[in-house]
């Protein structure tokens, strides 16, 4: 399988605190990778160097086009989309208005498909298509972030990378979000996802990284990842106690 | 009645004014001081075509156009990136030059006045992307209060290049028509009506621009929430530019409008700003509707206030603003930033 996204020796710096030190990491193209790994371990912090919003050093290969200013502009265009943990919706504007605005770059290149794309998304989030005229900033949490995930979509992405996409939305909603995310892999769609919840994370995902402290610390196949007694330690929170449940 | 028509000709200017500042500030967090000096480099510029003379805008255009050019693409070249480049050479340095040339090669006084029109906007309203180019764009991550001040220098020095371009007489335009309408006992100015009926065109322009086009829905996205939009591909950059196009757009046309009804000076854009920012505060640099209506408000107070105390003309019109602040400091409750 080809690599979508190439990361190399990834390094961030905020002043004179290196935030980020030395991440390498691969995404397939049509594969759903995850980043787990406990708060500051620099997850948020390395989509945000990926997306250009952050000035880096290392190598970012993406599609076959490397990376050298930060330039958002440009890697969207390339087929990038980054949905934010605080989701940095429009709030005074309706669900429609944010979600043409997602097709910003696409319109600008001349593409006009932006009524036929909103259909589509609306397929994938009926609700959304029930609120389309409602103000992002009235709805739900578990709304506004299918209404993040679907203006994400409008711009027809090759890589969309979550942050925390289930960060504070109760346990149903939570599950409809991660149904979703492997519909989307199933169209295509790569997916790099950050997330605290490490166990619905493994579950969808195919590849996986853990964070620790700004560098990789494990990497594997998430079902792999999934059963290594030290992530079920750290990360799936249930223990030693687990462990023997499943050695019997 | 005299003293209405003066009163609301004056307001739709200020209210022209008022909502390019409003739109300033809400996308890019920029107090523009020098929007007035586009009103006067407007009047004046048209004087000058009028009088059949190349007016000296143009070559400012040339030097500013020059700079970004340069800027801009030792910027590429280090980037390695030379998509645009093409584009950015066009508009910067070939089309300020191709205006210079035809401004030296036709006679400007004999043509139509539409044209003479076009003419000044073609030569000025680049100026707005110029200016937020060279000055704002490099410091646009600055507080509001850094912004301002580069304002207070972009002001200074466009009003001294206005003195040198345009001397120290004042000039007045040739009337759009000559003449009024009657109407029983009222007589209505042409240039009035004028006025009136342009700038209620351009506030339902703009209002059709930012909730139909994808265009001015991006420059309000800009303001709601300027992260989304750069993730959106929204650049701040091209956000910036946009609106400075507009606001030079209207500050020119405003100009444009008023030079047959007033005198305008080098420095008379100062003042008039000024109102529009006085305005721009009654609809806290937010609202438009309460910005294009304060503009109207400022108007008529001016105008009844220089017919029955018209020493204290601008006092009147100035302190206005402290009944409003004091109003808005007590219904407004602080918002920080959003989550």
């Amino acid at each position: 399988m080809s690599a979508l996204l190439k990361v190399q020796d990834l390094r961030v710096n905020y002043g004179k605190v290196e935030a980020i030190h030395n991440i390498s990491l691969e995404v397939g193209a049509g594969q759903i990778v995850t980043v787990i790994g406990p708060n500051g371990a620099g997850k948020t912090t390395s989509l945000a160097a990926i997306m250009g919003l952050l000035p880096s050093s290392g190598h970012i290969d993406f599609d076959g086009h490397v990376q050298r200013a930060a330039n958002v502009e440009k890697r969207v265009i390339q087929g990038l989309a980054l949905v934010p943990e605080k989701r940095d919706l429009f709030g005074e504007m309706s669900v429609e208005d944010n979600l043409l605005l997602g097709a910003f770059q696409r319109f600008r290149k001349g593409h006009r498909d932006q009524a036929q794309t909103m259909e589509e998304v609306f397929a994938l989030f009926p609700r959304l298509a029930e609120r389309r005229s409602q103000a992002a900033a009235t709805m739900s949490g578990g709304e506004r972030q299918m209404l993040a995930i679907g203006r994400a979509l409008m711009g027809k992405p090759k890589l969309l990378m979550l942050d925390e996409p289930s960060l504070g939305l109760a346990p149903l909603i939570v599950r409809e979000i991660f149904r979703i995310i492997s519909g989307l892999r199933d169209r295509g769609v790569s997916i790099l996802l950050v997330e605290q919840n490490a166990r619905a994370a493994l579950q969808v995902a195919d590849y996986a990284y853990v964070l620790e402290m700004g560098a990789v610390a494990m990497q594997g196949p998430a079902r792999e990842l999934a059963d290594d007694p030290r992530v079920v330690e750290a990360y799936l929170g249930l223990g030693s106690k687990h462990q023997a449940m499943l050695s019997t | 009645m005299i003293l209405g028509q003066d009163g609301v000709s004056s307001g739709a200017i200020y209210a022209l004014l008022a909502l390019a500042l409003v739109l300033i500030f809400s996308v890019t967090r920029v107090i523009f001081i020098p929007q007035g000096e586009f009103v006067a480099f407007g009047a004046l510029t048209l004087a000058m075509l009028q009088a059949g003379k190349v007016p000296a805008t143009v070559w400012l255009l040339v030097a500013m156009g020059a700079v970004v050019a340069v800027v801009d693409g030792l910027a590429r070249l280090r980037d390695r990136d030379t998509e645009g480049l093409g584009s950015l050479l066009g508009w910067n340095l070939a089309y300020p030059l191709a205006l210079a040339a035809l401004l030296h090669a036709v006679e400007s006084g004999g043509l139509p006045m539409a044209l003479q029109i076009l003419l000044t906007l073609a030569i000025l309203v680049p100026l707005g992307p110029m200016i937020y180019r060279i000055a704002y764009q490099p410091i646009a991550e600055t507080s509001v209060l850094v912004l301002l001040i580069a304002s207070v220098a972009v002001h200074l020095i466009l009003t001294g290049l206005g003195l040198v371009f345009f001397g120290a007489e004042g000039v007045r335009t040739a009337p759009f028509s000559e003449g009024s309408l009657t109407f029983g006992e009222v007589s209505i100015n042409l240039q009035t009506l004028w006025v009136v009926g342009c700038s209620l065109a351009f506030i339902v322009g703009l209002a059709a621009f930012f909730t139909r086009s994808l265009y001015g829905k991006a420059l309000r996205a800009t303001s709601v929430n300027p992260s989304g939009a750069k993730l959106m591909g929204i650049s701040p950059v091209v956000a910036g530019k946009l609106t400075f196009l507009l606001a030079a757009l209207l500050g020119v046309f405003s100009g444009v409008l008023i030079g047959p009804i007033t005198t305008i000076y080098y420095d008379t854009g100062f003042l008039i700003g000024l109102k529009g920012f006085v305005a721009a505060i009654i609809g806290g640099l937010a609202s438009y509707p309460l910005a294009a209506a304060g503009a109207v408000l400022v108007g008529l107070l001016e105008s009844f206030s220089s017919f029955w105390a018209s020493a204290f003309k601008e006092v009147l019109v100035f302190t206005l603003i402290i009944p409003v602040l004091l109003w808005r400091s007590f219904n407004s409750h602080h918002v920080e930033d959003e989550e």
